[in-house]
């Protein structure tokens, strides 16, 4: 087998190329958010309206409820949307499409119809945006049987992960990390795909698993360089979708290592977190050597700040100071 | 231009008495049912308001799209609704339409162009712009009608709806069926016009108010509706005023603290099927032929109900995922 040729693109890169080639693929796929059809606004959509036209590219008004509801009818009538919703806090105003109809409707109608419909969801916090414009709340939808959940770390799972999103004829939430759209990473050329439900073993290691979601798989990354230098190897396991959640994979880390942290920058209190090491404890239980440690943003809002959202959000640091504690 | 537009054959105004007739006693039926504890779920039946669901379905192609509300039996059957099927649906029975998951308030059969009666109030209104939005990409002229209620009017999908569907020229035709109550609020009450069709100005499209009690009244301002749509004109609002007989749902009586028998004998008077049979010429022999053919369809709609298995566990997580 000829060796995949790599090349290094951003996380916003490559959200860009998946919609591309996408776009090019299938002419089901089409594209609607508020200000998506120029190109200016957001890397991950730059280049699209020009290319696809307008009618594809589709600006919508500032009115979540009415164009998610409208993906997920254009969804039953057999096309393939594809929604920005620029953040996930402005997605509040569209839960009922989501919840109520796109994940239900397969189910409802019993089997008569299916909503092949990707909801783009920017999050996350670091930038001093505040409250409501810095949450994470992707668990919020793993509480919703007939959604797919995405969150994707890093370039290459971007684009092979999104790629699987839009060909898949089931509703997804993908969830972005907006501070890491600038992160560069190999991605394979051609048509990358990832499978939907597969955890990734970022990095090896024999003494800790690291379970990192977002953001916080890189800082689990970076957590585990610094491990490294006070003797400790660190597993990094990133679950890549978080429904279907790939349990066996992160167990089979857990029990090879004996110890498990888990980090989200979603808030604590039933956060995705909890649901892994409850899965973890079901699945491994006998395998674990101490308490399953959770780092995840404090349970308020996530304050304007810089120094106040430092103190709420999670970090390198944090994951670090956790596995010691943990690992002592 | 539009061959809707030429008079009705006497054929297809006898179609129309019939399908009025037949939503009649299948709700008249299905209530008797629920009542003696034969209906899984509840139901709310849409009687009195026949002259809506038929005068709006009967402009229709094949290839057009409904989306109903819970009180949506009628709009099922007028858009051509398997029968058998959906009673199959009411009894809870693994031939149902929706396979026993989703009960009177979910009926579709997207077979007959039937997107669903969707029992989140207000939610059906952006589902129809989408499915609108698709019929505008695919260019054949289709058409996707959403009904709703007074109620539904209020909610903001409604206006984010009519605005989307405006801004991009949808051939999405917004009904709203005026039973002049949501549950035990008056439509006076809860909303700032005194005719809801006159929201339509606010997006630019035409807004008509008619009689609902009125089949033929209702089936003209449609055809100049649908006819707009499928010209790529854009969206119309049409409100029909019209009353339910019934209660809202389960036991709600039909008098209720909200409204008195004065008032509901008044709009009795009107009723969609006294007022079809003499607009529309149908003769007593007429009438006793379309009773008869009624009556012979539900009995056997019920027998395939009655007689379907109820669904096996393991059905409990099929149809989840595609
Ligand atoms: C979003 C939402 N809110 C409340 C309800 C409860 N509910 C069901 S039907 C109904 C009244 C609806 O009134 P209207 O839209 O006029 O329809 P009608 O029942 O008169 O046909 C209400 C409040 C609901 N199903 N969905
Ligand atoms: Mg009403």
């Amino acid at each position: 087998m000829p060796e995949t040729k790599m090349r290094t693109i951003s996380y916003a890169q490559a959200i860009n190329e998946a919609l591309h080639e996408e776009m090019e693929r299938d002419e089901k796929v089409f594209l609607m958010g508020e200000d998506v059809a120029l190109s200016a606004i957001s890397p991950a959509t730059a280049g699209l309206g020009e290319r696809f036209g307008h009618e594809r590219v589709r600006n919508t008004p500032i009115s979540e409820l009415g164009f998610t509801g409208a993906a997920v009818g254009a969804a039953m009538a057999g096309y393939r949307p594809v929604l920005d919703m620029r953040r996930i806090d402005f997605m509040m105003l569209a839960i009922d499409p989501i919840a109520n109809q796109a994940a239900k409707l397969r189910y409802m109608l019993g089997g008569q119809v299916s909503v092949p419909l990707v909801v783009r969801a920017p999050e996350g916090g670091g930038s001093q945006n505040g409250p409501t414009h810095s949450q994470c709340l992707e668990a919020w939808f793993i509480q919703v049987p007939g959604l797919r959940v995405i969150v994707p770390s890093d370039p290459a799972d971007a684009k092979g992960l999104l790629k699987s999103a839009i060909r898949e004829d089931n509703p997804v939430l993908f969830v972005e990390y907006r501070a890491l759209y600038s992160l560069e990473g190999p991605v394979p050329d051609g048509d990358h795909t990832e499978p939907i439900g597969k955890a990734a073993v970022k990095r090896e290691g024999a003494d800790i698993t690291l379970i990192g979601i977002g953001s916080q798989a890189r800082n689990c990354l970076e957590a585990a360089e610094l491990l490294a230098g006070e003797g400790v190897d660190a597993e990094v396991v990133d679950p890549r979708t978080i429904n279907p959640l790939d349990i066996e994979g992160l167990a089979a880390s857990v029990r090879k290592t004996g110890f498990c942290l888990i980090a989200e920058e979603g808030h604590k209190s039933g956060g995705v977190g909890a649901e892994i090491a409850a899965s973890i404890q079901e699945a491994a239980f006998g395998a674990l050597e101490a308490p399953i440690a959770r780092v995840a943003a404090l349970d308020v809002p996530v304050p304007v700040h810089t120094k106040l959202e430092a103190i709420v959000l999670p970090s390198t640091e944090k994951i670090v100071a956790a596995a010691n504690n943990l690992l002592s | 231009m539009s061959e809707e537009k030429a008079p009705l054959s006497d054929e297809r105004m006898q179609m129309i008495y019939r399908d009025m007739l037949r939503i009649r006693r299948f709700e008249e039926t299905a209530f008797e049912l629920f009542e003696q504890g034969e209906v899984v779920g509840g139901i709310h039946v849409s009687i009195g308001q026949e002259g809506c669901s038929v005068g709006a379905c009967s402009t229709l192609r094949d290839d057009d799209a409904i989306l109903t509300t819970h009180r949506g039996h009628g709009h099922s059957i007028a858009k051509g609704t398997r029968l058998p099927e959906m009673m199959a649906e009411l009894l809870g029975k693994a031939t149902g339409l929706c396979h026993a998951k989703g009960g009177s308030m979910h009926i579709a059969d997207v077979s007959k162009g039937h997107y669903g009666a969707h029992s989140i109030v207000g939610s059906n209104m952006p589902m129809a712009v989408g499915i609108g939005l698709a019929f505008h990409f695919e260019g054949k002229g289709q058409v996707a009608v959403v009904f709703f209620g007074d109620g539904a009017a209020n909610e903001g999908s409604f206006h984010e709806s009519m605005n989307l569907a405006s801004i991009w020229k949808l051939p999405v035709i917004f009904f709203c069926e005026n039973n002049h109550f949501a549950s035990s609020t008056r439509v006076q009450y809860a909303t700032s016009v005194a005719d809801i069709s006159a929201r339509a100005a606010a997006y630019d499209a035409p807004g008509v108010t008619v009689d609902g009690m009125d089949v033929l009244a209702v089936h003209e301002v449609m055809v100049e509706a649908v006819d707009r749509a499928r010209r790529g004109l854009g969206p119309s609002l049409v409100e029909a005023k019209t009353y339910r007989y019934f209660g809202h749902s389960r036991k709600d009586p039909q008098f209720g603290p909200y409204r008195t028998e004065e008032e509901w004998n008044e709009w009795k008077a009107k009723d969609p099927l006294l007022v079809a049979e003499r607009i529309l010429g149908v003769s007593e022999a007429q009438k006793k032929a379309h009773a008869e053919a009624v009556e012979n369809e539900l009995r056997d709609a019920l027998a395939f109900a009655r007689q379907s298995p109820e669904p096996a566990p393991e059905e409990v997580y099929e149809d989840l995922y595609a």
